[in-house]
């Protein structure tokens, strides 16, 4: 096997494709967010209940390849009972991670690294990071607009 | 121009000879290339095929010796350089069994070539409430001109459904093409399906209403002996990367009576008979639609691809893909769960095989294969309403060539059960 597809498909991402967390629906949620790449196919919903300013709960769906959903997974298991304010310098942290800028990878980001090893493939970077601009974005609009409707969003251009 | 290519001009298709793949692949240099280790296997040729060494050389000896601006200089070079592009329409008209070379339009590509259609004869004729007939399998590049002159023109864009077995659904033919129908457009072999459609058959009804008919021929002009005649068509596209040929180069095949009633698409040098500054008269067919300096040296090219698969004749070439294509579903039809669209007969089917795992996304599927040196190409294909009606997001493809042979299929086989234990566990 090439070490460059070693490189991405890391065994913690095929862990978590093939177990992904953060699966079991929610009761009721508080934020929701789509994620749609409509060029590849992948499909993400993103619900989270909120209980004072900590992310209780999260349910990640994610229909699409072994990296969109890994990197869906990760989240998941990630965000879980963090503050608003340390899963959104997560969030932009691997946000950036994954687009090659220079940044300080914090210690507590356990399985994320692995996600590192996409940027050997250009064309997969949008894969991993569908789910993180999906949880950004709900996240922003349920700041500006707990009861607006829910946002959209996409990490392609259009062909 | 004296080319290898050129000597051969007089040579007669041979006929019902199977193909030497052996030595036809050691006529490919890139086919000696290794990829992650392992020899290449290259199964994207409905995307861009490779390149013999007499188009490489071609291209090379034209930059080399002949090299000029066409159609104006009046010293040798440039009248070498005339004659060699002229040459190739000429080529390419008897390629198609066009009447005269004058039908044969020279653009960037055949989605070059169908913008230039829709922008044209489609800016002139058609009007509100007319209708544009397409199917459900185009390309994008033959249903998004239309679609955008349907919406500046008010027109209704109407489509021949598909069967559950990936041919054209014609039960209902004579209610869609019908007397508002003005344009009839289909693919000829679709580049997801790999389906072969009845293009004579569509034209003889679009005729029976007075409508034009243009085929898509992208997959179809490499795979199989095209006349255009027998096709019944109005206008016909193709492109030169698919078959052997430089990138760079579509033809659209046009007769001559609708041309001449076209005006002309790009305007500037090249296109014009007489420019004052109160009027301005166009060129001749087919120089009113070729404005400024074409893609000289990679239709010179074109040529010695035209040659190269003259040679081996477009009859056999159909017959072995046919067989590789019967072999390759059989294979794959091996694995479980593998779902593989379009026909599985393959008297009417191109070499394009399109196929879906029921756990892993096709992306995954080609990062996987090129792992192992295998070349396939996995997406929408650029056929989105296609993919809707399939029920699909994407599928991955495999296609082949007159250069891929049995072990190649033998290897992707292999490789995708490895990939079912490598995702899979």
């Amino acid at each position: 096997m090439s070490s460059s597809l070693d490189d991405m498909y890391r065994d913690i991402i095929l862990d978590h494709y093939r177990a992904p967390r953060g699966s079991k629906p929610l009761p009721m949620a508080d934020i929701h967010s789509d994620g749609h790449n409509p060029s590849c196919g992948d499909d993400i919903e993103v619900n989270i209940q909120v209980e004072d300013d900590i992310l209780k709960d999260i349910h990640v769906n994610c229909k699409g390849c072994a990296i969109s959903v890994a990197s869906g997974s990760m989240l998941a298991e990630t965000v879980k009972g963090k503050t608003f304010v340390e899963v959104q310098r997560i969030a932009e942290v691997v946000k950036a991670m994954l687009k090659g800028d220079e940044v300080e990878i914090p210690d507590d980001l356990g399985d994320l690294d692995a996600l590192k090893g996409v940027r050997q493939f250009p064309v997969r970077i949008k894969c991993a990071l569908l789910a993180w601009v999906t949880l950004i974005e709900g996240l922003k609009h349920y700041a500006d607009d707990p009861k607006g409707a829910k946002p959209s969003v996409s990490t392609e251009k259009e062909d | 121009m004296h080319t290898n290519a050129d000597k051969k001009t007089t040579a007669t298709p041979p006929v019902h000879r199977e193909l030497d793949v052996e030595t036809i692949r050691a006529d490919f240099p890139i086919l000696n290339e290794r990829v992650n280790g392992h020899p290449l296997v290259y199964l994207d040729s409905a995307a861009s095929s490779q390149k013999p060494r007499s188009v490489i050389n071609a291209l090379l000896e034209y930059y080399r010796r002949d090299n000029a601006n066409i159609h104006r200089g009046l010293h040798t070079l440039a009248e070498r350089a005339t004659g060699a592009y002229e040459h190739t329409r000429t080529h390419i008209a008897k390629f198609i069994n066009a009447d005269e070379p004058e039908e044969i339009v020279l653009t960037r590509g055949t989605t070059e070539a169908i913008n230039l259609l829709a922008y044209t004869w489609g800016e002139q004729n058609i009007g509100e409430g007319d209708e544009i007939v397409v199917t459900e399998m185009e390309h994008h590049a033959n249903f998004v001109p239309w679609y955008q002159l349907a919406q500046r023109k008010g027109a209704i864009i109407r489509r021949i459904p598909i069967t559950v077995c990936g041919h054209l659904d014609l039960s209902d033919i004579d209610t869609i093409i019908n007397s508002r129908t003005k344009l009839v457009t289909v693919v000829h072999m679709s580049n997801v399906l790999g389906t072969i459609n009845p293009i004579a058959e569509i034209a003889a009804k679009a005729k029976k209403h007075g409508a034009i008919v243009v085929s898509d021929g992208a997959q179809a002009a490499p795979a199989m002996p095209i006349d255009v005649k027998d096709l019944g068509v109005d206008f016909y596209a193709f492109s030169s990367h698919k078959m052997l040929g430089p990138t760079g180069v579509g033809v659209l095949y046009g007769k001559r009576h609708l041309l001449e009633a076209m005006p002309p698409f790009n305007f500037g040098g090249e296109m014009i008979q007489e420019v004052r500054f109160d009027k301005v008269t166009w060129a001749e067919l087919p120089h009113k639609f070729e404005a400024g300096t074409p893609n000289i040296a990679d239709v010179v090219a074109f040529d010695a691809a035209l040659h190269y698969l003259e040679d081996l004749g477009m009859e056999n070439i159909h017959r072995y893909e046919r067989d590789l294509t019967a072999y390759a579903i059989e294979r794959l039809s091996e694995l479980p769960g593998l779902e593989i669209q379009g026909p599985r007969e393959t008297e009417q089917r191109g070499a394009a095989v399109s196929f879906t795992d029921p756990d892993i996304h096709p992306h995954d599927i080609s990062t996987f294969l090129d792992s192992h040196g295998i070349a396939i190409r996995a997406g929408h294909h650029c056929a989105q309403p296609l993919m809707r009606v399939l029920g699909k997001v994407a599928t991955a493809r495999a296609s082949f060539y007159v250069y891929n042979d049995r072990s190649e299929v033998d290897t992707l086989v292999e490789a995708l059960k490895d990939m079912r234990k490598y995702f899979c566990l």
